[in-house]
């Protein structure tokens, strides 16, 4: 497997009218070419800050910290993304090299421009087709993810597709410039279930055929396990837990983990009472000292917890929890 | 009728008219609710579950006259009174306004941003002249506050002051403040985390119990309503196609649509994704519903009379109804 993608202590500040708010706090992450990776937590804790960040992506009120790295492997070299400045620079990644599928569709297609008339502008400014090549390649791309009768589709608005459909065609869009990176935020979170396992399935598909890195944001712990090789765990920007899927789903190490799988309903065990995490997640405002978590933990030891932030202890092999829990002399 | 049912439904039909394409083409209906059978028993959680558009809000609004009845009769009665909901009138329909309430989707919605917590609650009170004083009214409020897990410094703030689910709190605390007997919950965890939804669902259930109500629990989300329901009725494009006790639905699923909602739930375990039956295309359009069985366009089991003859719900096993026509030969 090759590298594509180098994360390290990436932190990121808004300058809000209630004062400067710390959105992500040192994360750092790799990810290999055809592997998928994926991002979980709640809404507030920084997931689609994080990933939006590797484009350069938010809002002009964003301060990255001063140790904050992004490399991104490209064929042609190595690409520091820190130090693009200007969009025109930012544009070999945005779209380009990195390409990112929204929750909702509706709201991510331009409602008066057909869907082909978006699919071919973005691959004219990206690639050296020209427009007849890019207009094949777009009709290709949704007969690929699924759509029938795309060449009539590619001449439709997007309020004449179904909620599916435009997530299908969202995807084919995404994927017309071969990315090498694709992110994924929430795809399926606003699709019916069984919908949502079409595109589950569809997602996997184009993994193996295109071998590109994904990151694929989502708070349900269901969809990661049926998608993601390895998963990230955040919680109020930070990263508390990251492994192999089978290791984080089935030996969860955090005590937020734990209780994000205990509060989750199971099929399989109804008389199994819903375990909630206690309280709520704190504004961003009045971020806990010590471990963020520590004031909804059930395994709080105390002092430590909210005095000193936890380090990555690693449980197994390349999975590793950040946590007090996990220090030497700390035996679990 | 036996004693023990609060609502009764009886072909129950909601039928909405589009707007003329031309002056003398034939007027579009949506049928969003045809022919429904229902009978919710006193005290009970009943749920109700469907993709999008199947009808599922349009059933829960007509169950309060809140949606226009074009056929078909809904009864209720409770120990005091009832009513026939088709030929209510004016005095009756605001007795009926006390003892049914409804509780909304979007707790960030539903709550004004210009009215302190202790507002919002006693609103109903106020507008139905329950109480007679302010000292009552408070008294009420306080009481029903508690019960949602609302403490007292709480009544004095504005919405924007609280999280999710303390503003779902909020809302259900108003639906309960005027001691409804019946009460529609439409969707009310879709728009929490899954660590606050479990403590909303647990609040939900516990004051149900304490308070002895009745409640349809309208819900995409499989894994929720097999948690909080003792009976769960299935719909499809405007039908019931099966309505059974929670645990005989989910152990033994009769029709082939509830059977492919079931498999499409993301397993947890990671190494679990080849039993998952999969459904191709999407739900129709209601303006043009197919003719026969509605699920026959994506049914994996559709066979000729599925096609010609609609299937009418019929009793598998007590309590457990289906409508489906190969329901016995596919049991085999």
């Amino acid at each position: 497997m090759t590298r594509l993608i180098d994360v390290s202590n990436l932190t990121l500040q808004f300058d809000t009218d209630e004062g400067r708010i710390t959105a992500v706090d040192d994360v750092s992450f790799t990810l290999e070419a055809g592997e998928v990776m994926g991002l979980v937590g709640e809404s507030g804790s920084g997931k689609s800050v994080t990933a939006k960040a590797l484009m350069k992506l938010n809002a002009s009120n964003a301060h990255y910290g001063p140790d904050t790295k992004i490399t991104l492997h490209l064929e042609s070299g190595p690409v520091d993304i820190m130090s693009l400045k200007t969009s025109k620079d930012l544009q070999v990644v945005r779209g380009g090299a990195i390409s990112m599928i929204f929750q909702e569709p509706m709201a991510s297609f331009a409602p008066a421009i057909t869907i082909g008339d978006q699919m071919v502008e973005q691959l004219l400014i990206h690639t050296d087709m020209n427009a007849k090549r890019a207009r094949e390649v777009s009709i290709e791309m949704l007969d690929r993810v699924g759509i029938s009768d795309a060449a009539t589709r590619f001449r439709q608005y997007a309020f004449e597709l179904s909620g599916g459909m435009r997530q299908r065609a969202m995807i084919a869009m995404a994927l017309s410039t071969s990315p090498k990176l694709l992110i994924a935020d929430e795809p399926t979170t606003a699709l019916d279930v069984t919908i949502q396992a079409q595109v589950i399935d569809l997602m996997k598909d184009l993994v193996s055929d295109f071998g590109m890195g994904i990151i694929f944001i989502t708070h349900d712990l269901g969809v990661i396990a049926q998608t993601a090789d390895k998963v990230a765990v955040m919680y109020l920007g930070r990263l508390v837990e990251q492994g192999q899927v089978r290791d984080v789903i089935r030996n969860p190490g955090h005590p937020y983990t734990k209780g994000l799988i205990d509060a989750l309903p199971q099929l399989d065990d109804l008389d199994q009472p819903l375990t909630p995490i206690p309280g709520d997640i704190p504004s961003p405002l009045e971020r806990p000292p010590g471990c963020v978590f520590n004031t909804r933990c059930s395994a709080n030891l105390g002092a430590i917890c909210s005095s000193e932030i936890p380090v990555f202890h690693p449980v197994s092999d390349g999975h590793q929890v950040a946590c007090h829990l996990y220090r030497e002399g700390n035996a679990k | 009728m036996s004693e023990d049912i609060l609502i009764a439904a009886r072909d129950l039909s909601v039928h909405y008219p589009l707007s003329k394409k031309s002056l003398f083409g034939p007027r579009q209906v949506v049928k969003a609710c045809e022919g429904v059978n229902l009978d919710i028993a006193k005290g009970s959680f009943w749920g109700l579950v469907g993709e999008s558009g199947s009808g599922k809000t349009t059933l829960g609004r007509a169950c309060l006259k809140a949606a226009p009845i074009t056929r078909g009769s809904v009864k209720y009665s409770d120990e005091d009174v009832s009513f026939d909901l088709t030929l209510i009138d004016k005095d009756d329909l605001k007795e009926y306004r006390k003892r049914s309430q409804l509780i909304f989707q979007d707790p960030y919605a539903a709550l004004s941003p210009r009215m302190t917590v202790r507002d919002i609650i006693a609103e109903p009170l106020e507008v139905m002249g329950m109480t007679k004083t302010r000292e009552e009214t408070d008294e009420r409020v306080r009481e029903i506050a508690a019960k949602c897990r609302l403490n007292l410094e709480h009544l004095r703030r504005f919405p924007h002051a609280f999280s999710g689910g303390q503003r779902q709190r909020i809302s259900i605390a108003r639906a309960l403040v005027s001691r409804p007997h019946f009460v529609v919950a439409d969707e009310s965890v879709a728009a929490l985390d899954v660590s606050i939804q479990a403590d909303v669902l647990n609040l939900l259930k516990d004051i149900q119990k304490e308070m002895g109500l009745t409640f349809l629990f309208i819900s995409h989300d499989l894994s929720v309503v097999a948690h909080v329901c003792d009976h769960v009725a299935v719909m499809y494009l405007g039908r019931l196609v099966e309505s059974a006790p929670t645990r005989e639905l989910f152990a033994a699923p009769r029709h082939p649509y509830t059977k492919a909602l079931l498999s499409a739930i993301p397993s947890l375990d990671p190494d679990d994704s080849g039993k998952a039956q999969k459904l191709e295309g999407e739900i129709p359009s209601p303006t043009n519903p197919p003719p026969g069985c509605k699920f026959q366009t994506r049914c994996p089991e559709a066979v000729d009379i599925c096609r010609k003859d609609e299937p009418k719900l019929e009793h598998s096993s007590k309590g457990h109804e289906v409508a489906c026509h190969r329901w016995q030969e596919l049991m085999g």
